[in-house]
């Protein structure tokens, strides 16, 4: 190429920058409305649609489903439907697992002592790994065996493209993909299976902004937490009739949150480290089916709760004997968990929790799931044989023995809600970005941001009460 | 979201050489791609058909000469067409090009960069409007193309008419109605493809109608670009490209990528006719 046409061609990108540059609407916004506009106007001329057949029942359901006025509500009020659901239905076989798991705690320890088995076997063995696995199973298990049938069966209706369709635009605003609206639905499930699902953005800086905010989308075993929270703190300062639905409305609240810190983490992301313009593209709106009540079973508590389930128990199982250890283990007459939580301790109050719990959300990197357990393990200590079976012992314990308030518990669903992920999915971030920059950012970012939020509301709280 | 080919192929019955095609002079090749005289390709919407265009052209039935790459795979055949041999490229299947998606770049740079002789925009008839977005896309790249108004069978099933005369005098390129299952229409689309890669058929593609200060850029871009490079064939798709800030086509004036698209229309006299 001669030196002529290089200066020229220059020249060429020169003015194409000055007059894109001068334009107020993006010019790939006027040309894909020119597009479309011209498509329609030419496939109005030469289609005739012969009998005026009205619209058929699934246009007529996708107009109301993708409305502007009620695609949003819509969609808030088929979220908490599902939580709803999850929390009434969860409530009874909860209690009633937890009440057969640690009466039988009782009788196999008893057994232990009465055939002269050392006590710090039995211990560790019943009152450590054992109880960790019982709370995990019995908090764990009810929801996951409601909500991911409940949320299969959106999927399978083909509803979640449709969420993907109506929120697009939000997405688009910040500078993201419109298709990470799927892959925030798919991080309900397990944040691991969302960050895989981003694959189905192609342009990778709007696949990486997916992959680093999913973890705002609070995953399966986050969920029992705020469950837990929500019905022991919230739905208690409301009568019982309406003390479900305030419940699934604040935990529909936290996933709200979890949304808006995604678009505006995205935003920050697209205005900074990941500079683009947001990317269109067709999302085809598949027909609506009729779920297959069967297979819908069987994937999901096959393949899901008993897999999530399954990955909490080994998770749980070391947990729950190295709890117990700690608490078992003196030095100078305190344990070592006194001892770690009291160092832990100030920069828990400054954010609104305590030491223990920031003890088990080290001890839960790993597996979310296990963080209630760990925090009430640790609480209970050695000794103690408190019967933990009612959400109404859970109450006592943490309200009435371990001070914990209104506030506690509004910056541990925050907390729980925001800090990094667990050790599976920043693995999977990892295998998926080939990055170790980008998911040291993955982790480090949300949980930093969980710090700074829950500082923020403590201090707030505190200072205007 | 895309679509994968093996299965799809695997669905539909095997294809039959259509009767009339093969009296009108039809030889598929396979995969033979030797020696050939003109290079054709097939563009569409994921799901229109286009391998069923494809298979019927060439004969193939399955995945031969076929590069998979992540989530692309683009397959080549062959056929014979009155004493003229062409080579069939088969794109992936997608609805626009206008995103940075490995699909779309695929689709795109054949076309832009390959120089097809003729392109076929397979379309399905049933959702013409959506179709129609890819077929305005690809009109502002290349006016050697052809529509392939397939699935009327369906359409005509679901109470949709289309007017294709209308269609082909709007779009100013021919529009071939088939059913590319059956074999029906592929005469004809034979014929136009034919036509348009020799050179006989002349078309006035539809431009896409800019308005206000978007238009305005583009013609002055126009004007720059067409006086740097004279003979450029898409002078106006290039700017509104650059206009976009598409890092590929920045990338090829940077290189003088698009000089050399200049050259080669200058090496085929043929083909300078319609410009």
């Amino acid at each position: 190429m001669s030196t002529n046409t290089a200066a020229a061609a220059s020249r060429i990108l020169e003015s194409a920058e000055r007059l894109r540059r001068g334009l107020d609407v993006a010019f790939r916004d006027q040309m894909i409305e020119a597009i479309y506009d011209d498509a329609n106007a030419i496939a109005g001329r030469a289609i005739r649609r012969g009998r005026a057949a009205g619209p058929t029942w699934d246009e007529k359901l996708d107009r109301i489903l993708t409305s502007r006025l009620w695609a949003f509500p819509i969609m808030l009020v088929g979220l908490a439907l599902v939580f709803w659901i999850t929390i009434v239905g969860a409530n009874y076989p909860s209690q009633a697992l937890a009440f057969v798991f640690f009466k039988f705690e009782d009788f196999a320890a008893g057994l232990f002592d009465s055939i002269g088995i050392p006590w710090w076997l039995t211990g560790f063995l019943w009152h450590g790994v054992y109880r960790g696995l019982a709370w995990v199973i019995s908090v764990m298990l009810p929801p996951m065996a409601i909500f991911f049938p409940v949320f299969t069966i959106l999927e399978n209706l083909g509803y979640l493209p449709r969420v993907a369709f109506n929120m697009d635009w939000l997405f688009k605003r910040v500078g993201a993909h419109g298709k990470q609206a799927l892959t925030m639905s798919m991080g309900f499930g397990c944040n691991a299976a969302g960050v895989i699902a981003c694959r189905v953005i192609d342009s990778p800086r709007e696949r990486l902004i997916a992959i680093l905010t999913n973890n705002f989308v609070p995953c399966n075993g986050r969920f029992p937490t705020l469950i837990m929270l929500a019905t022991i703190f919230v739905a208690a300062a409301f009568p019982p009739a309406l003390a479900s639905f305030a419940a699934a409305g604040s935990v529909v609240g936290v996933v709200l949150i979890g949304v808006f810190f995604t678009l505006v983490v995205s935003w920050l992301l697209s205005r900074t480290v990941l500079r683009g313009e947001a990317s269109s593209f067709t999302l085809e709106l598949p027909p609506y089916r009729r779920p297959n009540i069967g297979q819908i079973l069987y994937t999901s508590i096959i393949d899901r709760t008993l897999f999530v389930l399954w990955r909490a128990i080994l998770m749980a199982a070391p947990a729950g004997g190295a709890i117990w250890l700690l608490s078992n283990i003196t030095v100078g007459g305190v344990s070592l968990t006194e001892w770690v939580s009291s160092v832990l301790d100030p920069l828990g109050q400054a954010i609104g929790l305590d030491g223990v719990i920031l003890l088990a959300y080290i001890i839960a990197i790993p597996a979310n799931e296990i963080v209630v357990p760990t925090i009430i393990m640790a609480y209970l200590g050695a000794g103690m044989m408190l019967e933990l079976d009612s959400f109404a012992e859970l109450q006592t314990l943490l309200i009435d023995q371990q001070g914990w308030t209104l506030l506690t518990a509004v910056c541990l669903m925050l907390f729980s809600l925001l800090h990094n992920p667990c050790s599976t999915t920043i693995w999977t971030m990892y295998k998926e970005t080939g990055s170790k920059k980008w998911t040291a950012l993955g982790a480090l970012m949300p949980l930093a941001i969980a710090f700074v939020v829950c500082f923020a509301v403590a201090q707030t709280v505190r200072f205007l009460f | 979201m895309t679509t994968q080919r093996p299965k799809s192929l695997r669905r539909r019955p095997l294809p039959v050489i259509p009767p009339e095609a093969a009296r009108t002079g039809l030889r598929q090749l396979g995969i033979d791609t030797t020696d050939w005289d003109y290079v054709v390709t097939l563009a569409g919407n994921p799901n229109t058909g286009k391998s069923t265009v494809f298979n019927q052209l060439t004969g193939l039935r399955q995945h031969v000469g076929n590069w998979p790459g992540k989530t692309v795979a683009r397959a080549e055949g062959g056929f014979e067409f009155e004493g003229k041999k062409y080579k069939l490229v088969d794109l992936p299947g997608t609805y626009s090009l206008l995103s940075a998606s490995t699909d779309e770049e695929i689709a795109r740079d054949f076309i832009l960069f390959g120089r097809p002789d003729c392109t076929i925009i397979v379309v399905d008839a049933t959702v013409l409007e959506r179709n129609l977005n890819l077929v305005l896309q690809i009109l502002e790249i290349t006016d050697r193309a052809v529509v392939c108004l397939n699935l009327m069978d369906e359409a005509q099933r679901k109470g949709i008419r289309v007017n294709h005369k209308t269609l082909a005098k709007d779009l100013g390129i021919p529009v071939i109605p088939t059913v590319a299952r059956t074999g029906h229409g592929m005469p004809e689309l034979l014929r136009v493809v034919a036509g348009v890669a020799a050179g006989r058929i002349t078309t006035r593609p539809h431009r896409i109608s800019a308005k206000g200060a978007a238009a305005r850029s583009v013609e002055q871009l126009v004007e720059q670009i067409e006086a740097v490079y004279p003979g450029l064939p898409n002078a106006r798709w290039v700017a509104m490209r650059l206009l976009e800030g598409d890092k590929r086509v920045e990338d090829a004036i940077r290189t003088g990528e698009i000089a050399e698209l200049v050259a080669e229309q200058q090496l085929e006299p043929a083909n300078a006719a319609h410009h």
